[in-house]
Formats: structure tokens, C-alpha cells, sequence
């Protein structure tokens, strides 16, 4: 089974204090850590146990600069066969449409069976390339899924739906699959597979080798555009209660006692 | 100015909460703009629903099919891509729910229109239409322009906005043919499956001790299990403690988990990301521990400690006489 998995580099924002930029068109990245978008990281796993499981072959993809190989170097580590980066100047400012196109363009090039993404970033939180993509490339989807298993040569997934419901389907191949947190457990890269990954080549390709058209990508091929970011306007806010360890506990044991919860 | 179509969103005989959020919205949004709401139902065999939906919109245009029983994206897909040919509404609204994601963002891209998903507002300003949407697990907000288009799509978050309400409408039933010619075989709904339920019924309990990803180590929740214990409680997680295997299914908090409504929810270590939220806003009393004083819980939360968990809880626990 050949698959192809898209995957993005984003900053880690759990912890860390986020400002925004003057312009209000993006966030200050100095000082984050960049890594594997977490939905991503499962799309990676999966694919590897997928390749154990049927051999094949791996490719991973992202759109970005020069920081994103160090996402795609892990992916290698852990046994991806290739890795491609699809950068160019000319790709700033692109939503999840143009994105999603300007993935399309590589990988329509290419024998794949499977294509898997992450379910949605962590940074935008769109949930929009996977499904957009499949379009594209015209293959049958399933977002948000859970589980994949292949009977009789027709994949048999679960997709979570709300409240700890899932639905079974059954997809034909090629088909793209978004994949959710949760559907196994990534594993870690080996010393020797980082060693390996070192040397192994990531191949570049910018619009001029997709072949895409300047007005396709960037701004101008999007369908929507970032007007400003701004931080939430804070409507309500806990009381905070300060003090050293000790003295916050008692407070909330008052507070448990008064609630009538102890 | 045009109509404005809300897909209705129902599963196993019942309506979701979601289709009279988006019913509220698309009644502001069409008396702002002079439009019509109309509801898009399909299914099989769902009068009744067609029914309930009259009163929240002026028109509910149902379509009928057998092989619409159960939702498939790629039957939606078809169904819509011929009746917003067809119809040409000005904005068609979805749930930014495990329907709407795997159909708003193909369809969109079948009939080339732009699409805003898990908005948290939407607009209409001169004409122009704009979108307010999370970012950055919900510590960043961004405005987002639509590009021009005779058509819009957009994704509402659940439990983001109000239920319709007000007097009912009376709309009028329209019954349209379904333009489903063939069965689709790419992609077939088999069966639902319930997540295995376990001896703990978290929805049941009056304290609810929830952990986060803060917890950092599996080691470390022998410490959170103590002051559940101490409490009285049960042990709950959010969403990243479950997918590390820390927790059973069965004990998360959230919109693809369980909702709670305890007495008292303390969340621990938990940022808050819009979809734990959801499953725990309405409880009694809410405690929130954590490092990063930024973080969303403490919007949700009545009471807050911005403080390492680590120290915190042993030092409640020992209190509590655990």
C-alpha cells in the first residue's frame, strides 16, 4: 500500500504566553517551539503501521520553509521512505483552499493508494485541507476517523462522532482519510533512524515544478482571507485565589464545604 | 436578499442540538439581510422533524430518499450541489460537527465557494460577509473575509450560539425530488457503534476530578487519583489523557465524550480547548489549576489557581485528610 501524508509544522501554544503581531496578521514565533501538528503525528503512525502491516511505501509532504524539515527528518526517522517540501515565496498568505491545492498538485503526479492528514492543525484549527483535498484529487473521504481496518480489499474505518458514538463505513481505495487523535500510539524515532535520516535527501518542489499558475496560490488563489488577530475579549474570568500551596487548598476546602460538596 | 439555508442535522431519530443553533443564526442573519430561512432536511421517512422545523424557519425543503437514511458525505453532497445549483442561496450554514466536517469543505470545493468553518461569529457588514473563528486552541481569535461570491458556506461551532427561539414561523413544507440516481458504493454507512461502557458512569457523579495533558507522565496520576478519592469523586480526563491510553474512553470529558454536570468540576492541568468545554461549562461549581494563566479554562471557571498541579493537589489532598 503506497500512502502519502501531509503534515505541518506548527508552533507548540499549549503553555506558552501568545502575542500578537503588529500587523494583526500573525502571532510572535520567536521563543516557540515548532514541532509535528499532534493530529499529524498520528496520520504518521498509522501510515507506518499500515506499510508493517502491507509493505509499500511512505511519502510525507508539507508545505513550508526551511523549519518544516525538521518535522519531516522525524517522519524519516521513523521509517517514512520520502520526504517532499512544497515551498515558494509565492505560497504565503494561502488559506486551506489554496494550501490544499497547491498539495493536490504533488500528489496527483503520484502512484498512492491512501493519502491521510491530520484531522486539523493545531495552530488554525481549520479541519479543511484533508477533506478539500480528497475533492481535488477526486478520491472518496472520511474525516475524523478512528480506526482502519482492510477486509476483502475494501477499507473498513470508524469515524468518531459526538458523545462516544462512532460509524463504520466502508471506502474504496484510493481514498483519503483525516485522521483523529487517539487511534494508536505514535512511537518514538530510534537513535539509529534519526542517524539514517540525517542523510537522506528532502526533495523541494516550487510552484514553477508543480506547474501551478502565480494567481492559484498565495492570496490570490484563496477563498478567504485573515482580517486581523486579535486575543479574545475576556467576558468573564475566574476568581483567583493566591497564596502558597497550603494556603489556596484551604481556601477551596471553605469553598467545597460552602458548595455543600464535602 | 436572498436565502439562506441551515442543513438540518439529525441521527438515530432525533435532531441535533446544532440545527436550532444555526436556525437561531440564520433567523438573525436573514432578518438583517431582508432573506428567508430555509431549513434543508434529508433523510428517510422524517415528517415529524419537517414538522418541528416549520416553526423555526419560513421554509423547510425536504428531500426524501432512501439511501439518506443514515448520513454519507458523499450522498450529501450530491443532494446539495443540485439544490444550491438550483436555488442559489446567498449562505449555507452546517454544523462544525463530525457531519459538517467531512461534507462542508468537498462540497465547497465541487461548486467553488468559499468556506469559513468553526465560526464562532459571522456577520454580514456592506454586503461583505466576515467570520470570527479560534485559533491557537483558543488563545488567539481572527476575523476572516469571505471572498466575494454569490454564495457562502460556513461551519458554526456547536454549542456556540443560542437555540432559535421566538415565535414560530410556520413554514411551509416543500417536498423536493431527490436527485440520487444510483447507489453510491465508494463509500457506505455500515452500522453505529457505542463506546464500551465501564463500571464508572461519570455523568452520575457529584464531583468530577478531571486531568490534562499537565499531567505530563502516566506515573502522575496516582496523585489525581488520591484527591478524587479524598473528595469523593471520580476520576474524569480531557482528551489528550484518553488518547494516551491514561484513562479509559469511557471517562472523557467532552464533546466527543461524555457531558458532566456535577456539583463541582476540578480541572487539572486542563487549558481548555473549545471541545472540553462544551462537556463541563454547565457544572455547578468549577475549579481550574493550571501554569499558564492565559489559558481558556479559567474563562469557563468560577474559581482559579494559576499555580503548578504538582504542588497544588498534594497539599489539597493532604487537607482533605487523603
Amino acid at each position: 500500500m503506497d500512502i502519502v501524508v501531509c503534515v505541518k509544522h506548527v508552533p507548540d501554544t499549549t503553555e506558552a504566553e501568545i502575542t500578537v503581531r503588529d500587523d494583526g496578521r500573525g502571532i510572535r514565533k520567536e521563543g516557540l517551539v515548532f514541532d509535528i501538528s499532534e493530529a499529524d503525528n498520528y496520520a504518521v503512525e498509522e501510515a507506518l503501521l499500515l506499510k508493517e502491516r502491507f509493505g509499500g511505501s511512505i511519502t510525507v509532504l508539507t508545505v513550508g520553509s526551511q523549519e518544516a524539515d525538521e518535522t519531516l527528518r522525524m517522519c524519516l526517522a521513523k521509517g517514512a521512505d520520502q520526504a517532499v517540501r512544497l515551498t515558494d515565496e509565492r505560497f504565503e498568505g494561502s488559506d486551506s483552499y489554496a494550501t490544499a491545492r497547491i498539495l493536490a498538485e504533488a500528489i496527483r503526479g503520484m502512484d498512492y493508494d491512501l493519502v491521510l492528514t491530520g484531522c486539523m492543525a493545531d495552530d488554525d484549527a481549520s479541519a479543511q485541507v484533508g477533506v478539500t483535498l480528497a475533492e481535488m484529487l477526486g478520491i472518496p473521504h472520511a474525516a475524523l476517523v478512528i480506526s482502519i481496518a482492510v477486509e476483502d480489499g475494501t477499507m473498513k474505518i470508524h469515524r468518531e462522532l459526538e458523545g462516544g458514538l462512532h460509524e463504520v463505513l466502508a471506502i474504496q481505495l484510493p481514498a483519503l482519510f483525516t485522521i483523529q487523535t487517539g487511534i494508536n500510539e505514535p512511537r518514538y524515532a530510534s537513535i539509529f533512524g534519526i542517524r539514517q535520516a540525517m542523510r537522506k535527501q528532502i526533495e523541494t518542489l516550487d510552484l514553477g515544478a508543480l506547474g501551478l499558475a502565480e494567481e492559484a496560490v498565495g492570496e490570490a488563489g484563496s477563498k478567504t482571507s485573515l482580517v486581523r488577530l486579535f486575543i479574545p475579549v475576556v467576558t468573564a474570568q475566574a476568581t483567583i485565589l493566591e497564596g502558597s500551596p497550603e494556603e489556596v487548598s484551604s481556601e477551596l476546602v471553605t469553598i467545597f464545604k460552602n458548595e455543600g460538596v464535602i | 436578499m436572498g436565502e439562506i439555508f441551515v442543513l438540518a442535522e439529525h441521527r438515530r431519530g432525533e435532531l441535533r442540538d446544532v440545527t436550532f443553533e444555526m436556525l437561531g443564526k440564520g433567523q438573525e442573519l436573514a432578518a438583517a439581510t431582508g432573506g428567508s430561512l430555509s431549513a434543508v432536511l434529508l433523510g428517510h421517512d422524517v415528517g415529524d422533524f419537517a414538522t418541528e422545523l416549520t416553526k423555526h424557519a419560513n421554509q423547510v425543503l425536504v428531500i426524501a430518499d432512501a439511501r439518506l437514511e443514515h448520513f454519507n458525505s458523499a450522498a450529501y453532497q450530491q443532494v446539495l450541489t443540485s439544490l444550491i445549483t438550483e436555488r442559489q442561496p446567498r449562505l449555507v450554514l452546517m454544523g462544525h460537527s463530525a457531519y459538517g466536517m467531512d461534507l462542508a469543505p468537498s462540497l465547497a470545493t465541487q461548486l467553488d465557494l468559499p468556506l469559513v468553518t468553526d465560526c464562532v461569529g459571522l456577520e454580514f457588514e456592506d454586503g461583505d460577509l466576515f467570520a470570527v473563528r479560534e485559533m491557537y486552541g483558543g488563545k488567539v481569535s481572527a476575523k476572516v473575509a469571505f471572498r466575494p461570491a454569490d454564495t457562502y458556506v460556513a461551519t458554526l461551532r456547536q454549542a456556540a450560539f443560542p437555540f432559535a427561539e421566538g415565535a414560530p414561523l410556520g413554514g411551509e413544507i416543500v417536498a423536493v425530488d431527490s436527485p440520487l440516481t444510483e447507489e453510491i458504493t465508494y463509500r457506505r454507512f455500515l452500522e453505529f457503534v457505542e463506546a464500551a461502557v465501564g463500571e464508572v458512569d461519570i455523568t452520575q457523579a457529584d464531583v468530577v476530578v478531571a486531568v490534562g495533558r499537565g499531567i505530563k507522565e502516566q506515573e502522575n496520576m496516582s496523585l489525581v487519583e488520591k484527591l478524587a478519592e479524598a473528595l469523593g469523586g471520580v476520576l474524569a480526563g480531557s482528551r489528550p489523557v484518553v488518547d494516551a491510553g491514561w484513562l479509559p474512553p469511557d471517562r472523557q470529558v467532552g464533546q466527543s465524550g461524555k457531558t458532566v454536570k456535577p456539583k463541582l468540576y476540578l480541572a487539572l492541568g486542563i487549558s481548555g480547548a473549545s471541545q472540553h468545554l462544551v462537556g463541563m461549562k454547565a457544572s455547578s461549581t468549577i475549579v481550574a489549576v493550571n501554569k499558564d494563566p492565559d489559558a481558556p479554562i479559567f474563562r469557563v471557571a468560577h474559581y482559579g489557581i494559576v499555580g503548578d498541579l504538582f504542588k497544588v493537589v498534594p497539599a489539597l489532598t493532604a487537607q482533605l485528610g487523603g
